[in-house]
């Protein structure tokens, strides 16, 4: 068994730190051409996401639970050399089966009620990329296509449910009722927004980890990510089905991704749920090199970017959409530094 | 009746056609670029920003320069350093959603919606127009679409009739094979993403002059992605592709209609049935082609 190639393995610590290092730069650097004053937005960037302990509770952290679980999400599908382009479109969906499952539990106590939502989350996720399985399996039509499709079909559910069965009862807005008490995952600590979700999302990664390099389906799962052809040759692996298996996985993540952002934070459902948590993610998994620790910490960070802008926007008036600049140049710098390593060697 | 349903989906369907087909070029070469969503996000806020300047026609041109500006970033990537496509697409669309939000907040002021530009005006094509059913749907409409209208045949004949297009297919198919026959692959991938990234500026330009009349955040809102959704509908060939875009226009226009009558039906079935559409079309494309 030859080693991973360097696409899986991503690049290094160095590499990361340097991109987002880059990204930070190019950030401040624009916004002086922009004619913002930079002095105060960085300083308002830094107050929303590191600056108070409200900000770190009940901003950062509660913004990085879904990028870490969707960087998650991300990363199944990348081991196994696929590209999950879709995991907004399965949030969406998990959002809109947990938001029905958490309308439907209110007789119930939460150790039973939560669960159900979640695990309803995870299942409609899941559900959402049997399509592009099949595609790809029966049809060889790459998932980069059909989950790209199913994200804007998503959308239309989603409002599709809030303007129809799901709608809220005196019928006027388009979004849910809220969902049962017993739904809701409960708060860490009084007084800030952060929930429960955010231990589930760590709980996640170590998961992930082990079944990564403790598992024999991790083992395969790598072995096809580096090339299906060799892994069927030399290790008689089944490479489509091991790739079904990590796009469906990756699909059940980004939908619990969904409804953990439901059960721990809206309560309810609206259309745009999802502030593009599902290609931010994408920034976050490569940042992380694909790594479950890695993700976690490329989640916190890009959690705190996301909280940060919302100050920015508050105080200093640059849009929040600023941050996208960030996240860009961080994957631009990542691919180009991995492709001149892999050249190197 | 029909008559109005048709030109809101001519209109829709002029900027999905234009990036289309430049997209379509592009894929002929082997390469799919998601970063045209952000091209026409570019070439939105390009138009929007010359068209406030100096009336239409710098609206264009700028709309053009800024497609073709975010597309060299892709290909610099892309080609240059051979990084994966889709993950560069996927950064350079991210990166232009915010630059292009952050500067519109900084030149438009926060009102953003209540700016008001010079658009393109209807001309109205004489005898044509005149066509019962379809003349005035298709021929009094936009310069940007009756530039669509040349822009099919030009890219048919680019793409099969040109040693250039034969260069473009030959990399698209194998590049090893066009390389050993001397196709520089890289540098004719480039022209055909510099291209796509002007058709799709000039799709921005469309959106924004023709069609919505002002710039806001984010305004293209996937129509970049549709249209390569439309460019697998129609198979890579400027034709059908240009009847794929018509398609998702009209199923758009319809969404209005649908909406208005109060049918049965949800309206988000027609929102949602292009895309559905598009799936069954890729899954009937004989198999292994990727």
């Amino acid at each position: 068994m030859t080693a991973p190639r360097s696409q899986s393995a991503g690049p290094g610590i160095l590499e990361a730190v340097l991109a987002f290092g880059v990204g930070l730069l190019l950030l401040a650097a624009f916004l002086a051409v922009a004619g913002f004053d930079v002095g105060a937005s960085l300083a308002a960037l830094w107050r929303g996401a590191f600056g108070s302990w409200y900000a770190i509770s009940s901003a950062t952290l509660v913004r990085a639970t879904p990028l870490i679980i969707l960087g998650l999400a991300f990363t199944i599908a990348s081991k196994g050399g696929a590209l999950n382009i879709g995991m907004e479109g399965q949030f969406a969906l998990g959002a809109i089966a947990a938001t029905w499952a958490g309308l439907h539990v209110a007789a119930l106590p939460p150790y039973f009620a939560i669960p159900m939502v979640l695990g309803a989350g995870a299942i409609a996720g899941a559900a959402w990329m049997l399509l592009p399985v099949a595609l790809r399996l029966r049809f060889g039509v790459t998932e980069v296509i059909s989950t790209l499709l199913l994200n804007f079909v998503a959308d239309a559910a989603v409002s599709y449910a809030v303007t129809g069965p799901l709608q809220e009862p005196s019928h006027i807005y388009p979004q849910s009722g809220p969902i049962a008490l017993s739904a809701q995952l409960p708060k860490l600590v009084s007084g800030a927004r952060m929930h429960l979700g955010l231990p589930i999302a760590l709980l996640l990664a170590l998961l992930v980890g082990l079944l990564f390099w403790k598992s024999r389906w991790g083992f395969r799962l790598r072995a096809v990510g580096a090339g299906a052809t060799a892994a069927k040759v030399t290790g008689g692996i089944a490479a489509s089905g091991v790739l079904a298996t990590a796009l469906l996985w990756s699909g059940a993540l980004a939908g619990l991704g969904g409804a953990v952002e439901v059960s721990g934070v809206s309560y309810a459902l609206y259309q745009n749920l999802s502030p593009g948590y599902g290609f931010t993610a994408i920034a976050v998994a490569l940042l992380g090199r694909l790594q479950p620790l890695g993700v976690v910490i490329a989640g916190l960070l890009f959690g705190a970017l996301e909280a940060g802008a919302g100050a920015m926007q508050r105080d200093a008036g640059v849009p929040a959409v600023a941050v996208q600049v960030v996240e860009a140049v961080v994957i631009l710098t990542l691919v180009v530094l991995t492709r001149r390593q892999e050249r190197a060697l | 009746m029909i008559g109005d349903l048709l030109t809101a989906a001519v209109r829709v369907a002029t900027p999905l056609a234009l990036a289309a087909i430049g997209e379509t070029v592009v894929e002929r070469g082997g390469v799919i670029n998601l970063g045209i969503e952000g091209a026409m996000l570019a070439g939105a806020f390009g138009a929007a920003v010359g068209a406030g300047a100096a009336g239409t026609g710098a609206g264009v041109a700028a709309a053009l320069l800024a497609g073709v500006a975010t597309a060299a970033i892709f290909a610099a990537i892309a080609i240059g350093v051979r990084a994966d496509q889709i993950i560069t697409g996927t950064a350079v669309t991210l990166g232009t959603t915010g630059l292009t939000g952050v500067i519109a907040r900084r030149v438009f002021g926060d009102g953003g919606a209540g700016l008001s530009l010079p658009t393109l005006a209807k001309v109205r094509i004489p005898g044509l127009s005149n066509i019962p059913l379809i003349g005035e749907p298709f021929f009094n409409q936009s310069s940007l679409t009756y530039f669509t209208y040349l822009v099919i045949p030009l890219a048919g004949w680019l793409i099969f009739r040109t040693r250039y297009g034969l260069e473009l297919r030959a990399a698209g198919e194998s590049p090893q094979a066009a390389a050993a026959v001397g196709v520089r692959v890289g540098r004719v991938q480039t022209v055909a993403i510099l291209l796509g990234g002007a058709m799709a500026g000039l799709a921005g330009a469309s959106l924004v002059l023709a069609q919505v009349g002002t710039f806001t955040e984010r305004m293209t809102g996937g129509r970049g992605f549709i249209a390569i959704a439309i460019v697998v509908l129609g198979r890579q060939r400027p034709g059908p592709v240009a009847a794929a875009a018509l398609l998702f226009g009209g199923a758009t226009a319809l969404q209005y209609v649908v909406q208005a009558s109060g049918s049965g039906v949800p309206y988000q079935l027609w929102i949602a049935l292009p895309y559905l559409l598009a799936l069954a079309v890729v899954a009937r494309r004989r198999p292994g082609r990727n």
